[in-house]
């Protein structure tokens, strides 16, 4: 079959599920229902119908897509960067027992300060905005990375071990052939929750820190997606809070989605028959 | 051994030649006065007591006993993956001290590698030593053949079913060519069904090879089926109860085996080695001895 006529096949297949239409009609009737209530004035929430007129005219705003842009930079970079570092950090604390030793006790002491508490600190402590924003979504992401790594190369099946030692495996090639795809799934749930909480929190360092210093890109203005709402806010625009909370609604779901993909690309093994 | 009443050196070597394979083959497992204990002091639980055998070079051995004799800890101990309290455990009369390719264990649940294929799974002793050229991937080739798995190499072993695990992990390990194939309790989960079918398999791939096995299960027919000789067990701390050499013509095919009457004696008199051994650990509390006490006195009741 060629990919589009799968696709094609798939969409089909959809169409004709229940589970499709389930979602799809309670969607509706969740966006009818909160149209009625504020058009009769029993919430002070815009209406759908306005907030997709609003919509309508920030897509032709460069200054919102830069806010989008700016907000998916913090992130990945954040993220990024969180992985690069959780990653072998957490591989080192599960192998050795000393490294696990002395650094946990640190690790565990930090983790519980919530990511936002750094916010007045990364101020300070980072030269610019930008990189006491991306320090930020580090740290969101970076916990539950190095969390979810500790844990799932603990977890490896002891007799795995054994049989490689067994068959005359050891050291390097243990590493290579055994912990680290054993690790694998974790670092893929680790990933996924890491970077919907990266979102969270970029969200609020914006607001809290005014929007960065990332200045303007073509004349365009904008300081993330959290600045934009903030923004919003303070000049008394509703239905453009509305939508910045859906745009972020939006990109987390996509960030995340294609993190579980590239993840099933990496475990192949787990896929279903 | 004393050579004072032999006359020339060449004649004497020869003799110590002959004289030590009557005693003990050049690949023969000697398990000496091992004695296992886990924990301290007052805490301490000892699992193995001053056990010996032997497993004889190109012999099948079945160990059997009771459920939670000691058998597992038995195999970890000849695997080298943890060391004997007191005693000693030599193969070819060399020390065990650690894992080795030398022996290789198959356990109970499958221990493919998940994230492999079973090409790959196969593969991973000859690559974990860098075997290089086309030598490992031919072995590789005919090993898939072997076992049947040909048209599943590139499966994954969640892809394959129970029987098909166990064969594609016989085949790891016999890639590797072990002097000594461990096996414990390969076949217990699988279905009726299939484990008749890879207990035939098994004692076909043996009877092939000849390669020394240490065979350890429950099933009483499976290790009439297959052994060469059988150690029954004593409950914990386990001991060799007896050791009963098993002479049933090979090749063996499991309706024969259920027809002949030596068989049968057999399996009376192991029967009831463990039946005295189960109602020993009954009478500790245990709740597993009591329901073999059950199954198998019903048996002994309808079979004599």
């Amino acid at each position: 079959m060629t990919g589009t006529a799968a696709l094609a096949e798939r969409t089909y297949q959809l169409l004709l599920s229940v589970r499709f239409w389930r979602g799809a009609v309670a969607t509706i009737v969740f966006i009818v229902l909160w149209e009625i209530a504020a058009r009769a004035g029993i919430s002070r929430v815009p209406a759908p119908s306005a907030v997709v007129v609003t919509f309508n005219d920030l897509m032709r705003d460069p200054s919102y897509w830069f806010s989008w842009y700016l907000s998916t930079r913090r992130v990945f970079a954040g993220f990024l960067i969180a992985m690069l570092v959780g990653i072998p950090l957490g591989l080192a604390m599960a192998v050795s027992r000393a490294f696990y030793g002395v650094v946990f006790p640190v690790f565990e002491v930090l983790r519980p300060i919530p990511p936002l508490a750094w916010v007045p600190a990364a101020i300070i402590f980072w030269p610019t905005q930008e990189l006491s924003i991306m320090f930020v979504t580090f740290l969101g992401a970076f916990y539950t990375i190095v969390i979810n790594v500790i844990g799932g190369a603990q977890t490896i099946d002891l007799r795995y071990y054994q049989a490689a030692r067994s068959m005359g495996s050891s050291g390097w090639d243990v590493f290579r052939r055994i912990i680290l795809p054993g690790t694998v799934p974790s670092i893929v749930v680790g990933a996924t929750v890491g970077i919907g909480i990266a979102w969270a929190v970029v969200v609020a360092a914006e607001m809290i820190s005014g929007g960065g210093s990332a200045g303007s890109m073509g004349g365009a203005k904008g300081g993330g997606l959290g600045f934009f709402i903030w923004n919003s806010y303070v000049g008394g625009s509703y239905t453009q809070i509305v939508v910045g909370m859906i745009s972020i609604g939006v990109a987390g779901y996509i960030s995340s989605a294609a993190l579980r993909k590239l993840g099933e690309m990496v475990t192949p093994w787990l896929r279903e028959q | 051994m004393t050579t004072a009443s032999i006359p020339s050196a060449p004649v004497s070597a020869a003799a110590a030649a002959i004289s030590r394979r009557a005693t003990s083959g050049a690949a023969d497992i000697e398990v000496r006065g091992v004695s296992k204990s886990y924990g301290n002091g007052r805490f301490a639980k000892t699992v193995i007591r001053d056990c010996s055998f032997v497993i004889s070079e190109g012999k099948l051995t079945v160990m059997i006993g009771p459920s939670g004799c000691g058998k597992s800890t038995l195999i970890r101990l000849l695997a080298g993956f943890e060391r004997p309290t007191s005693g000693t455990i030599s193969i070819a009369g060399k020390l065990v001290t650690e894992p080795g390719r030398d022996r290789l264990v198959l356990f109970q649940e499958s221990a493919l590698f998940p994230w492999m294929t079973t090409y790959d799974n196969i593969m991973f002793g000859p690559r974990a030593r860098a075997e290089s050229g086309s030598e490992p991937r031919r072995r590789a080739e005919f090993l898939l053949d072997k076992v049947g798995l040909g048209a599943f190499r590139h499966k994954y072993p969640t892809q394959l079913s129970g029987g098909m695990q166990r064969r594609a992990e016989l085949a790891r390990a016999m890639i590797n060519e072990p002097k000594v194939m461990i096996l414990d309790e390969p076949f217990r989960g699988l279905d009726a069904m299939t484990k008749k079918l890879m207990q035939e398999y098994y004692a076909n791939l043996y009877e092939e090879t000849r390669r020394t096995t240490f065979f350890v299960t429950t099933d009483i027919d499976e290790a009439i089926f297959l052994a060469d000789r059988i150690l029954v067990m004593t409950n914990v701390p386990a001991r060799v109860r007896a050791a009963i050499d098993v002479n049933l013509p090979r090749p063996r095919r499991l309706e024969d085996v259920i027809e002949n009457d030596d068989a049968n004696a057999l399996k009376m008199n192991v029967l009831s080695l463990l039946h005295e051994e189960a109602m020993k650990s009954f009478a500790r509390g245990s709740k597993a001895a009591g329901d073999f006490i059950d199954a198998y006195a019903k048996r002994v009741r309808t079979s004599s």
